[in-house]
């Protein structure tokens, strides 16, 4: 049976039965469960290679990985924990709950849902292989630059920076047509009534990531395509001896990278004006403004890329333009945290572990802020560059601000999503030993940073061990937490308290929540006809 | 059912407006190359040595020698990886007036047994320098070709800018002689 019959079959019976079931789906809560669990999947893959780089750092020396292959483990770990499990887990979310909020029956264009899931598979085996190839004798150096991909260095690469081109070619067209898809959902498939003031945050702050990731991921894309083409087909676009210019790759990868970091927060910015009403039962403070600075956190992320090249030489009005832009940046980003703070003030709060992890994460990512804030000062930055401090910087913005995001919106959306309650004792359990043990392994970074640690190197100066050997036994304690979070969702798919159609109590305070108006778990097919909007 | 194939059509007309704007970008990554360029020219944005605003004349004038100040100038010679020449300047530093033209030759030999097109890139340590070190001849000028075994002894011709920051005594000027064959550089991170 091809898609199409599918889609038109689906319009009358439930699901079809086996594997058909998946591979054709054209349904946006399969398709989000698949996100969902490639997303684990991709967690976990991730999370392994992270501990082997902190088991090898434990250390000074070299104990079990070898120079190149450190950094190997190191591009692969940032590549799978930003392609395959951040922008994969918020699209899935999206897939499942965008619809739901908006009143409409499925995706705008379903089939080509079909198509953004079924690259990632692709996309992710593609990925592996770059890592692995460069173990068989003849592939050439192993991919060793990082995940930022600089030449020359990615121009020396073997046969695995080829792969990881195409990967990035194909995560490209996934995450393209994802967000082609998703920001046509929310612009057409709102039920009569639904207007986009009334949107729930979580729709809006997906229609800004989509439309980020449509400007910046085909410059990404050009960028590696350009790499490709010196690499095979003598083209001279970043090499200075044939009149290119490596630092031009710098400046497209960071026109795309640095947006990134929005498409990777902003889904969990919009879980967070979800979960902090519902828990302290007071509508959120300031919906518009919290629109409004999304979409200046959307155009000025666009135009301050070049922070992360201060040490290139541009001329000194070049970086003080840059550094004004990007501290600029953490006014509107102060605001949402404000907003969020003033939703709780004298709310009738509880601490579920969705909300338990919202107010971790509004602490430990304003302290990200203020380390951004460090990292913005050019002459500063000019002493951190490169150094641990970033590293825990990014880790401090990114795990909480992004993971945790999509940790609070797994416990805060799994009784809808299973019908089941997940087990409130083991998620408070999670939610500390997780947060604690996340801390233990960045903190200690930023000072081993300071003290002039530098990243992406197997080994480290012996007056630095104290700090690492802290970080590692964290680190191992982070990753241990997991297998907790992973038997808490399995728990949860296999049974528990039932849910009812709003578990909690606070969820439709100040907003339509029509998912809510749903049965846990909704019906195969959302909204028929278009629901009332209160 | 009318509703949902209004619907159906505006989201195929969108999703073809939000291609044609992933098109657009896609090509823009690749206008970045020669505007990238001429933005930079234009603006002096890409360039720290540039800072200072200052106009730089081309001109030099003779008869200004300076010589109350010594300034040691250093001399650094690197090849870029998977280039087989050798590069070396006859003195490894010399002490000069600012003022007065200076010579400095460079021997530079071709290893390998086939031709090669390489092509030197200057730069000058501290940056603040840079505009102060004026090239009246040097093979950087002109990509140098050798064929297998030859090698040459290649002039280097300067001055330093009177003009030059007091606090400056000592700068350094470094060459990288890369290939302008592509693929020899990827050959030798295969290696
Ligand atoms: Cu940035």
């Amino acid at each position: 049976m091809s898609t199409a019959e599918m889609a038109h079959e689906a319009d009358h019976h439930g699901p079809p039965k086996g594997w058909k079931r998946w591979v054709f789906s054209t349904n946006h809560k399969d398709i989000g469960t698949m996100y969902l669990i490639f997303a684990l999947v991709m967690l976990f893959l991730g999370g392994a290679m992270a501990m082997v780089i902190r088991a090898e750092l434990y250390m000074p020396g070299l104990q079990i990985v070898d120079p190149d292959t450190y950094n190997n483990l190191v591009t692969n770990h940032a590549l799978i924990m930003v392609f395959g499990l951040v922008m994969p887990a918020a699209a899935g979310m999206a897939n499942w709950m965008i619809p739901m909020m908006i009143g409409a029956p499925d995706m705008a264009l379903p089939r080509l849902n079909n198509l953004s899931f079924w690259l990632l598979p692709a996309a992710g085996t593609m990925l592996v292989l770059s890592m692995l190839i460069g173990f068989i004798p003849g592939t050439g150096q192993q991919v060793n630059t990082g995940w930022t991909l600089y030449p020359p260095l990615s121009i020396q690469a073997g046969m695995g920076m080829d792969m990881l081109i195409f990967t990035i070619h194909l995560l490209g067209i996934s995450s393209i047509l994802a967000s082609i898809n998703i920001v046509t959902t929310i612009l057409n498939m709102r039920a009569p009534g639904m207007t986009l003031m009334k949107m729930p945050l979580f729709v809006w702050a997906w229609l800004f990531t989509g439309l980020l990731l449509i400007v910046i991921m085909p410059v990404l894309a050009g960028g590696v395509t350009m790499l490709l083409f010196d690499r095979h087909f003598g083209t001279a676009f970043f090499d200075a001896a044939g009149g290119g210019d490596p630092v031009l790759f710098q400046h497209l990868f960071w026109f795309f990278g640095h947006p990134e970091v929005y498409v990777l927060l902003l889904p969990s910015i919009g879980v967070l004006g979800l979960i902090i009403p519902t828990f302290s039962r007071k509508p959120l403070f300031g919906y518009k403004p919290l629109v409004w600075f999304m979409g200046i956190l959307f155009a000025l992320g666009l135009v301050v890329w070049a922070h992360h090249q201060y040490t290139v030489g541009m001329s000194l009005g070049a970086v003080t333009y840059f550094m004004i832009g990007t501290i600029l940046i953490s006014i509107p980003v102060g605001l949402m945290i404000f907003n969020f703070i003033f939703t709780m003030w004298r709310g009738s709060l509880t601490f579920e572990t969705p909300m338990l992890f919202a107010i971790a994460i509004i602490l430990m990512f304003s302290f990200a802020g203020v380390t951004g804030v460090m990292l913005a000062v050019v002459p500063a930055d000019l002493q951190y560059h490169d150094t641990y401090f970033v590293v825990a910087h990014f880790h401090y913005a990114l795990v909480p601000g992004a993971v945790f995001g999509l940790y609070a919106g797994v416990f805060y959306w799994l009784p809808k999503w299973t019908g089941h309650m997940y087990d409130e004792k083991l998620g408070k359990i999670f939610f500390w030993w997780t947060t604690i043990a996340f801390n233990i392994t960045f903190f200690p970074q930023h000072f081993s940073g300071l003290a002039g640690m530098p990243r992406r190197i197997v080994d480290y100066s012996i007056q630095f061990t104290e700090f690492n050997v802290v970080s590692s036994l964290g680190a191992f304690a982070f990753g241990l937490s997991h297998l907790l979070f992973l038997y808490i969702i399995i728990k949860t798919i296999r049974g528990g308290k039932e849910a009812t159609n709003k578990p909690w109590e606070g969820a439709q305070v100040g907003t339509p929540g029509l998912e809510w108006d749903l049965s846990s778990p909704p019906p195969f097919h959302s909204f028929t006809t278009p629901p009332a909007i209160k | 059912m009318n509703r949902e194939n209004d619907i159906q059509r505006k989201s195929q007309r969108q999703a073809l407006i939000l291609g044609l704007v992933v098109v657009a970008m896609f090509g823009f990554g690749f206008a970045m190359v020669p505007l990238y360029k001429l933005v930079c020219s234009v603006a002096g944005i890409n360039n720290i040595a540039d800072s200072g605003g200052r106009v730089r004349s081309d001109v030099y004038l003779p008869g200004k020698v300076d010589r109350s100040r010594t300034i040691t100038v250093e001399f650094d010679a690197t090849l870029n990886t998977g280039l087989p020449w050798e590069l070396l300047p006859a003195v490894k530093k010399v002490k000069v007036h600012p003022g007065e033209i200076n010579v400095v030759s460079w021997h530079v030999k071709n290893n390998s047994d086939r031709k090669i097109v390489a092509q030197a890139v200057p730069g000058v340590t501290p940056w603040q320098a840079t505009e102060y070190l004026e090239k009246i001849e040097c093979f950087c000028f002109t990509q140098q070709t050798l064929a297998p075994g030859e090698s040459r002894e290649m002039p280097l011709r300067f001055v330093i800018d009177a003009k030059l920051p007091e606090s400056i005594k000592t700068l350094t000027l470094s060459y990288t002689f890369m290939d302008t064959d592509r693929s020899a550089l990827k050959a030798a991170g295969q290696s």
